[in-house]
């Protein structure tokens, strides 16, 4: 079900990543960034873009694994079209927060870095995510919702399960 | 802008992160006034206020500009900490939303008083929203020549300097000033050895100074109002304003702007209006998960500066407090906090990536009601296994809080244990040929 799409930047992403590896002596720098860039176009980070990474920058195709493999952010495998995490570290923790994700994961019938059958969620239990103060926190996609309760998650998963 | 020297970090000044509204404010005029003083001149004016890190270590900041090598036969480098992963810290965000201009001055007057030629400000991947923010106030910064290479006509300076956001992908240990360098080359972030330190051999081996986004954007004020009034701030040994971030069971969470030796109590129960529910409180961590914490009935006149917190066997950190009332479950809390370690020990040095590992299960075993008496010994003393043996400091991160919480609430855990526990393994029973291993498989 996943959309076949050649693993190509454009010429546009192609400059910009000229643009990027010119802020650095060296262009492994530039490394973190175009993963950036690979994951938001391809959506995840499989072993072909891994490899086209490398090609792109030069660098042998295992240090583009280590590095992938080495941060939490960058996705092994497919995610939902909207990415769920549930921050349960202490703060949060505190606040409820592992409620909420034991009611996200309940709901959704999915687990840590799992995805829904419709390809439309996927739930990750993250560390803390620099929003204690408005503990407990989910972020879905790259926006922050604070301050939540079961309901409130409750809501914004059918607004954005509305969306479609 | 800094006639209030109760707040020189978040200003009550509406729309400040506007480059107009800063610039109206006084906004870059410390920098003109850094400029005409030789670098020299700046750093010894850093030193004078004794402003120290904010990240965590309290290093003197000045101090640690002067070990930079002065002359221009190699390329400096500035690396900006902006990775804020530590929990419970949620400080320096307020700057990027609320400040980053005055971040951007910083970083023009260190980067002046080291003679730096590029800085690369370091944001954490998860703030998204906050990079945006930061890259704006940075492209209307180079569209009115205030960085790069219309410094001269600007500001007629000869100096000029490049900024730069690095974006991470979520590794906490990527705060540590080695692994941050290490994760902007383009490797894991993986710590170094110290020494050589990054002021002689840092980002591509060229001399580097690794400061805390609080800390650069403090150094304006100190410029604006000098080093001298600067110092007479807060604490006599650890002056200024602290960025304190409050969370946990309080009514009113969020960031306080306070000198530094505010009483904890004064934090908790005027600014942060009171416990939620009004309950007694148990335990406080005073500056992030992975400081030490005090015991409730402790925390009358402590101060919130380093000094009077090494007293109590803790420390600063980066100013992240997280209150917790009666009603919390303590062993719950440092399975969570051992468990966090574990996820984010970066796994090169066998005590913090084996060590860690074990603390979480035998805390695991505990809160499961299978530990006995003995683990509450044998956590202090893995965690003294882990302090001190590693590359980096997230080993001590990791011993402190859990050594912290076994022996300042050994009741609580006591509670845990004291159940009568059914040994599984048959070995076990041969109490002296246990080793946590044999524990762990056994339950």
């Amino acid at each position: 079900m996943e959309d076949i799409q050649e693993i190509r930047f454009s010429e546009e992403e192609l400059k910009e990543i000229e643009m990027v590896k010119s802020r650095y002596p060296s262009s492994k720098s530039a490394i973190m960034h175009v993963l950036w860039m690979a994951q938001k176009k391809f959506g995840w980070l499989s072993n072909d873009v891994k490899e086209y990474v490398a090609k792109i920058l030069d660098l042998p195709e295992s240090h583009v694994h280590g590095v992938a493999s080495f941060y939490t952010m960058y996705f092994k495998k497919p995610m939902g079209k909207y990415h769920i995490q549930v921050c349960t570290n202490i703060s949060c923790m505190l606040r409820g927060g592992e409620e909420i994700y034991e009611h996200v994961s309940e709901k959704l019938g999915i687990g840590h870095n799992q995805r829904t059958e419709d390809g439309l969620f996927s739930l990750e239990e993250v560390e803390c995510m620099g929003a204690c103060g408005g503990a407990p926190m989910v972020a879905i996609n790259e926006d922050f919702y604070e301050n939540i309760d079961i309901v409130k998650v409750d809501e914004l998963i059918s607004s954005f399960r509305n969306k479609i | 802008m800094f006639e209030n020297t109760t707040k020189l970090l978040l200003h009550d000044i509406e729309n400040l992160h506007e480059i107009d509204v800063y610039i109206k404010n006084g906004g870059y005029e410390a920098f003109k006034k850094a400029l005409k003083m030789t670098p020299d001149e700046v750093i010894n004016e850093v030193k004078t206020s004794g402003l120290r890190g904010r990240g965590g270590a309290c290093f003197p900041t000045g101090l640690k500009w002067t070990f930079m090598p002065k002359g221009k036969e190699k390329p400096k480098f500035l690396a900006v900490n902006g990775d804020e992963s530590e929990p419970g810290s949620f400080k320096d965000r307020q700057i990027f939303e609320f400040n980053p201009h005055q971040l951007i001055e910083g970083i023009l007057i260190s980067g002046y008083a080291m003679g730096i030629d590029a800085a690369y400000i370091y944001i954490r991947g998860e703030y998204h929203k906050w990079i945006r923010l930061m890259q704006k106030a940075l492209d209307d910064a180079y569209e009115s020549g205030f960085i790069g290479k219309r410094m001269k006509e600007v500001f007629g300076t000869d100096y000029s300097i490049e900024i730069y956001i690095h974006k991470g992908a979520g590794a906490y240990i990527c705060g540590e000033e080695t692994s941050l360098m290490t994760s902007i080359e383009g490797d894991r972030g993986y710590p170094r050895f110290k020494p050589p330190f990054p002021a002689q051999r840092g980002l591509w081996n060229m001399p580097t100074t690794v400061n805390n986004v609080e800390t650069i954007a403090t150094v304006p004020a100190i410029i604006a109002i000098g080093g001298e009034n600067y110092a007479k701030i807060g604490a006599q040994k650890h002056p200024g304003t602290l960025l304190f971030g409050v969370s946990g069971h309080i009514n009113k969470p969020g960031v306080y702007e306070l000198p530094t030796g505010t009483l904890l109590t004064d934090i908790i129960y005027n600014h942060c209006e009171g416990v939620l529910g009004n309950k007694k409180i148990k335990a406080v961590i005073p500056g992030g998960s992975s400081m030490p914490p005090l015991r409730g009935d402790e925390i009358d006149g402590v101060k919130m500066d380093e000094e009077s917190l090494k007293e109590y066997g803790t420390h600063i950190g980066t100013g992240g407090i997280i209150v917790m009332n009666e009603d919390t479950d303590i062993v719950k809390v440092t399975l969570r906090i051992a468990h966090f370690y574990h996820h984010e020990s970066c796994g090169q040095c066998t005590p913090c990536r084996e060590g860690c590992g074990w603390m979480e299960k035998i805390l695991k075993r505990i809160v499961a009601g299978e530990g006995t008496i003995k683990d509450l010994d044998l956590l202090v003393s893995v965690a003294n296994n882990i302090e001190g043996n590693t590359i980096c400091a997230l080993g001590d991160a990791a011993a402190w809080p859990v050594r912290g919480f076994v022996t300042r609430f050994r009741e609580d855990f006591e509670k845990y244990v004291t159940q009568s526990r059914v040994f599984k393994a048959p070995n076990i029973v041969h109490g002296r040929r246990n080793t946590a291993d044999t524990l762990i498989e056994a339950v």
